[in-house]
This record gives C-alpha cells, sequence and structure tokens, in this order.
C-alpha cells in the first residue's frame, strides 16, 4: 500500500476491534451466570496429542468479565493511539523544537497490527481451560508486546532522541526478561504438572476441569512437596505478570517509556492475565498449597499496596506515578484473592474490572496531556484547568477513580476487598486501609501541581480535548460512573465463579463479623 | 607310519574338511540404498570434476547432489513405508548397520538438512563477481597460499571450488552411517568418513582464509584426539565384551553371554576395561555433539568456517552424533545405565549451563550461535539420558525442529555483509531492523525459536525433552535447564534489541539480496520453525513411532 493509504489500517483495527467489542458482548449476553458447571461456551479440539495438548476453551464469569474489558478497552487503546505511529510531522502544538514524534522504524500498521495480536492472545489465554494453551499464549503475548514497548514512545521531549530510545529498549528489554525468567520457571512446573499426571492417571493431561475431576474423585494425590514446588512456579510467573512486590520492578519503566495507549494495554488488560490466573490456576489447581502460601502472598501484597502508594507520593513523571498506584491496585487485587473469603474474591474480581476502567481513563488523559507538551515531569505543568477545563476535568474524574471516591465504580470492589481481608485477618485489613489514604495523598497531589495554580508559560494555548479524544475518555467516565452505582450486572455474572473457586478451595466463609446486610447494600 | 604316509593321510584329512573360506559379506543392497546412492553420486561428482569442463561444472555438480540427495530421501521414505521403521527392523549389513526408526528418522533429517545446506552452498549472487564470474563463498583454490600469487592467478581466472558437492557428499554419506552404526568399528569408519570431508570443507572459506585454514586446523588436531580417545574406548570394550557389535557388549554387559573366547579370557568381564573403555567412547561421541567439557572447538570452527559449511555442520553433525550417541547408550550401553546416568546429568548440566552463560558476551554472531549451540547440546543431553522411549523420540524431534532453526539462522548471517564479507560483528547488526525489515524479522524469528519462545518449533523441542527428562525422574535436569534457558533468552533478545532498537550506523553493513537458492533455504527454515511451532502434532508422532532401536 502506498504510504499516504497506510492510514487505513487504523480504521481496519478500529473496525476489528469494534467487531471483537461485538462479539465479547454477544458472548456476555449468551453467558448464563446461573447454569451448572464451571464453564460454558467450551470449545475443544485436539492440538498435541503427544503432549496430552488440547486447544479446550470455555469461560467462566470471571473470564467472560475480563474479555469484556478486553474488548471494551482496546478500540479506546486504538483510537488514543490514532497518530503514535505516524511519521515524523510539524510539532502538533506549540513552537519550540523537540515536539517531534520519535522513531518511526515501524510503519503505522505494525503498531495497530501488534495491539490486535495482544488482544487476541490475551482472549485465548482468558478462555484456555488446558494449562499448556494457556501458557503458549501467556508466553507468546510477551513478544508484541515488546515490540510495542520498544518501538513506539512518546515524543522524547528534552532528553533528546537517543537517550530516549536507549531508555526505551532498556525497558522493553526489562520486561521481556522479568517475564520470561517468570515463564520459564512456569514452564518447569507446567513440565512438572504433567508428569505427575502422567504418573499418576496413566495419560499425562494438562486439562484443567481433567486434573480438579481426578482431585475430587482422589485418583490424583499431589505430594505436599511437590504441591507447593508447582504451585510457586506458577505463582511465581503470574507475580511477576501482576506484578507484585518485590517482582514489580519492570512495570515503572515500561509503563513509564510506553505510550500512553500501550501503558493501558499493559497495565489494563496484560497484566489483568496474571491475577486471574492466580485466580483460575493457581487456587483451582493447588488449593492446598494456596492454603499454605497464603500468609506469605497476603504480606506481600500488603507490601505492595503501601510501597506502591508511598512511592506513587514521591514520583516527578506523571506516567510513572500511574504505574506506581497500578501496583499498590495490583496489592489489592492480590490481596482479596487470597484473604480466601467469598467478598475478597468478588471485591477482586471486580476490582480488575474496575481498575482496568479507570486506569485507561486516567492514564489515557495523561497521555493526551502529555503529547500536547512533550514532557512528562509533573513539574512542567500548572494551571491546565485554566486553558484546557473538560481535559481537566475528566483527568480529576480519573484520579478520583483511582482514589476510590465513593460512587465511582472502584470503590465498591475495594470496599469488598477490604472486607473480605477484615472479616479473616483484620490487622491486614487494616493496615491495607491506609492504602487508600495515600491513593488520596498521591491523585490528588497530582491534580493540584499540573491542573490548579497559575498558568505556566509552556502550558499557555493548549488546546482542550478534541473530537476523538472525548469520544475514548467520554464512555469510560460513563462506565466508571455507571458501575459505581449498579455493578449489579456485573457481579451476578462474577459471583457464582467466585462461589466455584471458593468451593475448589474448601475454604468457607469465616464466621461474619461485619453484617452481611451491609455488604450486601454495598453491591 | 612312515613319513610318507603321515604327510599323505595329512593332505587327504584336510581335504576331506571343506576348506575354511572367509564368508561373502552379505550386504541387504536395498536397505542401505539411501547411504549407497548419495556414496555412489560422490564418486560421480568426483568423475565430473576430473572430466566436465570448467564451466559446466558448477550446474552438473549441483544438479547431480541435489538430485542425489533427494534420491537417498525418496529411498528412506521407501523404506520407513515399507515397514523398516517399525516391524521389519533389523541389523543389516553382517551386524554392521542397524535399518530402523531412529536410524531411518535421522537420515531423513539429515537428508533434507543436506538439501537446503546445498542451496546455501551454491548461492553465487552475495559476493561481488570476481572478474565478471559469480563467485560463491568458497575460495577460488583451495591450494593456493592465502594472499600469494596462485591465489591472484585463480581468483583472476575465475576458478571456483566446485569439488564442495563430492566433498560434501562424502560428508553426508558418513554422516548417514553414523547414527545407524550398530557396531563399534563401523562408528568409528562413519566418524572419519564424515570428519575428514568436514575438516577440508572448513578451510575453504574465500574471505578470511587464515582464519577459515586455522579453524579448520584445530577441528581436525582436536578432532584427531577424540578419535583417539574413541579408538582407544572401542579397543578397551573389545577387550571387555570379546565383540564390537552393540548386542553383543550388551549381553556381555548384562551376564547374558557367559562363553569366553580363550584368547581374551584373561580381560573378559573385567570392569575396568568396561568402565574405562565406555567412558571413552563417549568421550569420542560428546566430542561431536559439543558438549562441555569437550566444547572448545566449537566457538572457534563456527567463527572460521564458511558461513553456508557452518550452518550444515552446526546442523547435521550435531543430529548424526546424537543418533549414535542414543545408540551407544540405548543398545550397547543399557545395562551400564547407573553407571553413565549420573555422569552425563553432569555433563548435560554443565554444557547447559556453560553454553548459555558464556554465549553473553561474545560479540560475533557466529560465535554467539556455536555457545547457544552448545547450549542446546545440553538441552537435548537432558532428553537423551531419561532412559524413556519419550526421551529418544523427543530428542529425535528436537534434532529435527533445531536443525533447520540453525541453517536458517546462519543463511540469514551470509546476507548480511560490508566490504570485508560478511559482517558477522554484533555490534555492525545495530538497527538493521531499520535497514532491512524483513531479513531482521525472520532472524528474529531463529532466535525466537532457538529462546524456546511459544508458537516456534524450539518451544515445542524443548517442551518434548524437558517433559521427557520430568518423566525419567531428572527434575533438578529441568529446573537447571530452564533456568539457563532464561540466561540463553538474555543473549538472544540482545541481538533483537540491537536490531530493532538501536540506531543504525552510518557505515554499516548491508543487505545483500540472495538468488532464489538462498532465499528458499531460509524460507524453508521459517516455514518449518512456524510449522513445528503451531501444528507439532504429526511430527511428533513420527518421532514417536521411530523411538524403538533395533537389536
Amino acid at each position: 500500500m502506498p504510504a499516504a493509504r497506510r492510514s487505513a489500517a487504523k480504521w481496519l483495527a478500529l473496525g476489528f476491534s469494534l467487531a471483537t467489542l461485538l462479539l465479547a458482548a454477544v458472548q456476555f449476553a449468551r453467558f448464563d451466570p446461573d447454569a451448572k458447571g464451571p464453564f460454558q461456551l467450551t470449545e475443544s479440539h485436539a492440538w498435541i496429542a503427544d503432549f496430552g495438548v488440547r486447544y479446550d476453551l470455555g469461560v467462566d464469569g470471571i473470564a467472560v468479565v475480563l474479555i469484556g474489558l478486553t474488548a471494551l478497552l482496546i478500540p479506546f487503546i486504538v483510537l488514543a493511539g490514532w497518530h503514535d505511529a505516524d511519521p515524523p510531522s510539524s510539532p502538533p502544538f506549540g513552537e519550540e523544537g523537540p515536539n517531534r514524534v520519535v522513531n518511526n522504524w515501524r510503519p503505522v500498521q505494525g503498531f495497530f497490527a501488534l495491539i490486535l495480536m495482544v488482544e487476541a492472545m490475551v482472549v485465548i489465554a482468558f478462555e484456555a481451560t488446558d494449562v499448556f494453551l494457556f501458557y503458549i499464549f501467556f508466553e507468546a503475548m510477551l513478544i508484541p508486546m515488546y515490540f510495542l514497548i520498544g518501538g513506539f514512545g512518546d515524543r522524547a521531549g528534552e532528553r533528546g532522541e537517543s537517550e530516549s530510545a536507549a531508555q526505551r529498549s532498556y525497558a522493553a528489554v526489562k520486561f521481556l526478561l522479568y517475564n520470561l525468567v517468570g515463564g520459564l520457571i512456569m514452564l518447569a512446573a507446567v513440565i512438572g504438572l504433567y508428569a505427575v499426571t502422567a504418573h499418576q492417571l496413566g495419560t499425562g493431561t494438562f486439562s484443567l476441569t481433567e486434573i480438579v475431576q481426578a482431585r475430587a474423585a482422589g485418583k490424583l494425590e499431589f505430594a505436599t512437596v511437590t504441591e507447593r514446588a508447582l504451585f510457586l512456579g506458577f505463582f511465581f510467573a503470574f507475580a511477576v505478570k501482576a506484578p507484585l512486590w518485590p517482582l514489580h520492578t519492570w512495570l515503572p519503566n515500561a509503563m513509564g517509556e510506553a505510550t500512553a495507549p500501550v501503558a493501558v494495554l499493559i497495565t489494563a488488560v496484560v497484566d489483568k492475565v496474571g491475577t486471574f490466573a492466580m485466580l483460575r490456576f493457581c487456587l483451582q489447581l493447588f488449593p492446598e498449597a494456596s492454603k499454605w502460601a497464603t500468609p506469605v502472598i497476603l504480606v506481600l501484597s500488603l507490601v505492595s499496596i503501601l510501597y506502591g502508594a508511598l512511592l506513587a507520593v514521591g514520583q516527578r513523571d506523571i506516567k510513572r506515578l500511574i504505574a506506581y498506584a497500578s501496583i499498590s491496585h495490583f496489592g489489592f487485587i492480590v490481596l482479596g484473592i487470597f484473604a480466601m473469603t467469598t467478598q475478597g474474591q468478588s471485591g477482586a474480581t471486580l476490582y480488575m474490572l474496575n481498575h482496568g476502567i479507570s486506569t485507561a481513563a486516567l492514564l489515557l488523559v495523561a497521555g493526551f496531556l502529555i503529547s500536547r507538551r512533550g514532557s512528562r515531569l509533573i513539574a512542567d505543568y500548572g494551571g491546565v484547568q485554566k486553558v484546557a477545563p473538560v481535559l481537566a476535568g475528566t483527568f480529576l474524574v480519573g484520579g478520583l477513580a483511582t482514589l476510590s471516591l465513593p460512587g465511582l465504580a472502584p470503590f465498591v470492589s475495594e470496599f469488598l476487598v477490604l472486607v473480605g481481608t477484615f472479616s479473616r485477618y483484620p490487622a491486614v485489613g487494616a493496615i491495607a486501609t491506609l492504602g487508600i489514604v495515600l491513593a488520596a495523598l498521591y491523585v490528588l497531589v497530582l491534580y493540584q501541581r499540573t491542573m490548579t495554580g497559575p498558568v505556566k508559560e509552556p502550558v499557555r494555548g493548549m488546546p482542550d480535548l478534541r473530537v476523538r479524544e472525548l469520544v475514548v475518555v467520554a464512555p469510560l467516565i460513563a462506565l466508571l460512573l455507571f458501575l459505581g452505582v449498579y455493578p449489579k450486572p456485573v457481579t451476578r455474572i462474577l459471583d457464582p465463579a467466585v462461589e466455584h473457586t471458593m468451593s475448589q478451595v474448601h475454604q468457607g466463609d469465616p464466621k461474619a463479623d461485619v453484617p452481611v446486610n451491609d455488604v450486601e447494600a454495598a453491591k | 607310519m612312515s613319513h610318507a604316509e603321515f604327510v599323505h593321510s595329512l593332505w587327504t584329512v584336510a581335504a576331506a574338511e571343506t576348506p575354511q573360506k572367509i564368508p561373502g559379506p552379505h550386504i541387504e543392497y536395498v536397505q542401505l540404498s539411501p547411504t549407497l546412492i548419495v556414496l555412489g553420486v560422490a564418486l560421480v561428482g568426483v568423475l565430473v570434476e576430473a572430466f566436465v569442463p570448467r564451466r559446466a561444472r558448477y550446474h552438473s555438480q549441483l544438479a547431480l547432489t541435489a538430485v542425489a540427495l533427494a534420491a537417498a530421501f525418496a529411498a528412506v521414505i521407501a523404506l520407513a513405508a515399507g515397514g523398516y521403521a517399525s516391524d521389519k527392523a533389523h541389523v543389516a549389513a553382517m551386524g554392521a548397520v542397524a535399518v530402523d526408526g531412529p536410524a531411518l528418522f535421522l537420515q531423513g533429517t539429515i537428508l533434507l538438512v543436506g538439501l537446503v545446506a546445498v542451496l546455501t552452498f551454491a548461492e553465487r549472487r552475495l559476493d561481488p563477481a570476481a572478474h565478471g564470474r559469480p563467485v560463491d563463498s568458497f575460495a577460488a583454490q583451495a591450494a593456493a597460499v592465502p594472499g600469494g600469487e596462485a591465489e591472484r592467478k585463480a581468483v583472476a581466472a575465475g576458478l571456483t571450488t566446485t569439488e564442495v558437492f563430492p566433498v560434501l557428499l562424502f560428508a553426508i554419506g558418513g554422516m548417514l552411517v553414523f547414527p545407524a552404526a550398530d557396531d563399534l568399528l563401523t562408528l568409528f569408519i562413519a566418524l572419519e568418513v564424515f570428519s575428514l570431508p568436514l575438516y577440508v570443507l572448513c578451510a575453504l572459506a574465500r574471505r578470511q582464509r587464515l582464519l577459515s585454514q586455522e579453524a579448520a586446523v584445530k577441528y581436525f588436531l582436536l578432532g584427531a584426539f577424540s578419535s583417539a580417545f574413541l579408538l582407544f574406548g572401542i579397543a578397551l570394550l573389545y577387550g571387555y565384551a570379546g565383540t564390537v557389535t552393540y548386542a553383543g557388549i550388551a549381553d556381555v554387559v548384562s551376564g547374558a553371554t557367559q562363553t569366553v573366547d580363550p584368547a581374551l579370557a584373561s580381560t573378559t568381564g573385567n570392569d575396568v576395561l568396561l568402565l574405562i573403555g565406555s567412558a571413552m567412547v563417549l568421550m569420542g561421541l560428546l566430542f561431536k555433539v559439543g558438549a562441555v567439557p569437550f566444547h572448545m572447538w566449537t566457538p572457534d570452527v563456527y567463527q572460521g568456517a564458511p558461513t553456508p559449511v557452518t550452518g550444515f555442520m552446526a546442523a547435521a553433525t550435531k543430529v548424526a552424533a546424537f543418533g549414535a550417541l542414543l545408540r551407544v547408550l540405548y543398545v550397547a550401553l543399557p545395562g551400564m545405565r547407573w553407571d553413565w546416568r549420573p555422569v552425563m546429568w553432569g555433563v548435560a548440566i554443565v554444557t547447559m549451563l556453560v553454553g548459555a552463560i558464556v554465549a553473553v558476551t561474545q560479540t560475533d554472531v557466529k560465535r554467539l550461535l556455536a555457545y547457544s549451540s552448545i547450549a542446546h547440546a545440553g538441552f537435548i543431553l537432558a532428553g537423551a539420558i531419561a532412559t524413556t522411549p519419550d526421551g529418544v523420540s523427543s530428542v529425535l524431534f528436537y534434532l529435527a525442529a533445531y536443525s533447520f532453526v540453525t541453517l536458517g539462522a546462519f543463511a540469514v548471517v551470509t546476507l548480511v555483509r560490508d566490504a570485508g564479507g560478511e559482517a558477522t560483528h554484533l555490534s555492525k547488526w545495530a538497527g538493521l531492523g531499520r535497514r532491512s525489515p524483513l531479513v531482521a524479522a525472520v532472524f528474529a524469528v531463529f532466535l525466537l525459536a532457538f529462546a524456546g519462545i511459544p508458537l516456534t518449533s524450539g518451544f515445542a523441542g524443548k517442551f518434548a525433552v524437558f517433559k521427557a527428562a520430568a518423566q525419567g525422574g531428572a527434575a533438578p535436569l529441568v529446573v537447571i535447564g530452564v533456568l539457563s534457558s532464561a540466561i540463553a533468552a538474555f543473549f538472544y533478545i540482545r541481538v533483537i534489541v540491537l536490531m530493532f532498537f538501536s540506531e543504525p550506523k552510518a557505515e554499516g553493513p548491508t543487505v545483500a539480496v540472495p538468488s532464489p537458492l538462498t532465499s528458499s533455504a531460509i524460507a524453508v527454515g521459517v516455514v518449518v520453525t512456524l510449522l513445528l511451532g503451531v501444528a507439532p502434532q504429526y511430527f511428533l508422532e513420527l518421532a514417536g513411532q521411530a523411538g524403538t532401536f533395533v537389536r
């Protein structure tokens, strides 16, 4: 195609992502939350019989919701990244020199093709009920992500182009190595799982359903040590992906250097695979080991919550600030999962959805802001609300959602996680609450420094949100408001799946110290 | 009885018994046809070199070689289809050569590798034409002193070394016998038959001839050492067992054979001979495999040899040598597995770790791939010593998958050139992805396959061997294998970073546009890599069916 028509790729990508959204909506509609059996809409084909691998797809409530989130965010990501891969052109705003779109070693279509590749792999990972199939796509999605991070970046700004490229390539490599090492350790555990099933069942299998059934029927028993080792192998990979302290250090780099839409893709979509997999694979395959590891994991997630929030307070770079905030939020999600209470887990699954939407909103607006000024430093902004009120307003809503303001969606989930944790581990719940306080601090300070105050010189004349940008942000904010007031449609789908998972772990809720009615009311 | 009578009676007695003739060898020509075709055409190739005019040699040699390899491959397929891979498997040529599943699978692989390698051997569009004549990557005249008068004349006359084709065929012929050899002497002869042509091929580079000749001498000297070890080991094993056939040795080890040859009565059954002998035989084989601590030759030879030869050697030698190693371990020395397993465990662990760690510091693409091949040898060893049928078939699959990735990767290396020939220093590869996205993307596919990223053949192979190792009770090997994969991934990724995310250098190399020969070699590599990654089932089954050795 001639260069002038390359933009056709954008429309094509948008079209396909919308079609996917439509299919996801159909799936959402056809999903019956009250049906029996763990998985619905299943599909099964022989794939690599020698390895006992089948192409098994199926969704439970959690997967349906997360696929919906993925399909929902991708069109916005495509729209928001509309100009991110454009060839260098005249600066879109302002007169100063360094405002140039950086790095165009790849044609436009590559950017959108990679985004769609990631979407496809993430969706298959959410749907896979075969451990091996899941693993393949869990690993394979690293490669397009790697090129997205390393190949496309913000305008270089004051840093200069070559330094910016070096930073970006460093971030991409760090991302890949962390996740690859996690994945390879998981590979050892995957092989171990096969060896155990082959040894005890006669034929090795990777099917989640088969393994769970065989365990229930007593045909398959893990020795304690084996189960713990396998659990650790799986959990390590998911903890890198999620990311959990102390395996989180790749995230700020990757999110800081990637363009805002790609950063959304990382934190709102790809990382969810990690927390999702903890629920689906760690808890269901290795319930005993999960209980054994709970104390340590709770401590790690507490550290994540507080450490992420504290570092977010200290950041000078907008995107890195949001990255650390995300680490804090992932701490909440993992906390909810491993509190092993129904409220905690439904909170955590709901949190995955809400965090995706709220972070996407905040980060995309931040991206629009950064693209106007060519700098990620908080200190370079001030008084934006006077020149670009809509931008500032949407930024505020996104920020408030991030700090879990009641009335916005994340509040419900955060509350559920805390209640669920508190009912079993009061001390842990109490400490986790500090995370919310810190969240208020970093969000409000960020808003105050960038948006309020006297208008700084470089910000003067900054245009407000364009139509394309509004189209991206408005639906996300509408969703935040809607789910904040009425989360029922989602919780109705999530809850049976959560109960199923809980029953797999053979874990009941502790006797309620908190009146159950309050919790129900909160939903 | 008079003296005369005595003589007379002696003569009659002798006449009454049928004289002890040496029996004529019984050779199953059809079953050995793949090897015979290749070696036969190699001889024809020598005749072509002698009688066909110079200008027609290139085309006739190329056609002959390709036809020979294709015909031999067809013969392998016919044999496999005729049941020789399964129920009709047996030992042909009076106990010298096995015709069974592993042998036919590996022979087929070697022949296909050879066929693809011939394409890269025949490439004549990459080097700038010398005096108006297209030249390939081999020296104009091997005997001419580098930089001397003779070389200048040879280049001016536009000579090319078309001998490489028959030499290649001899090497392939030896490699076909190597994994099929069913007695130690045949093993040794096959080793020499394929090694000597390789030594010669290594010395034939057109550019950087001194480096190439140095590589050949190193390869030859160390190879001679390893041959000596192997031969000494064979002698000791003969002393122990009184036979050189694998089955015979296995019987003596297991105690099934009690009859003792009086001439060897003092040594038969002496465990010292058995242990030292088998250790030495294994050393010889591990040298060819390139396992630590017998790997020292690999980087130098890979770097110095002409790149098409390196690609061929890295792929085919590994296939043949692992085939022979498997057969020795599983047919001749299965009774010894409690002795060799711990040792081979150690070798596998050290090989994986050393290969991966040392590769990190490499700055030359060919040396990098050499160390990566060492690490891969370690991975394959992990499967090879699993002592399960799965272990054997996983190794077969890994070898097939790995050899095409290797061929493709080295074929890409031949394309990246500057004024001095191939630009193999990594710093020159910076920014390749921006200048030639396609070539860089293809190389990235190969690197990802080496790294074992899912949806490439490397992952399927790695999974197969690690799975076999885990089931064989070698969980620590799997963990170490996975860790060294992580280390290895680091340097593969580094090359990708360099190609895609670094600024191109101003005076960097250009990517030559190859003829359809190299292009199709690379295309085959990519297709096989992706096919075995996405849909490996058929090939896994094939390898699974081929996993039984004949005794």
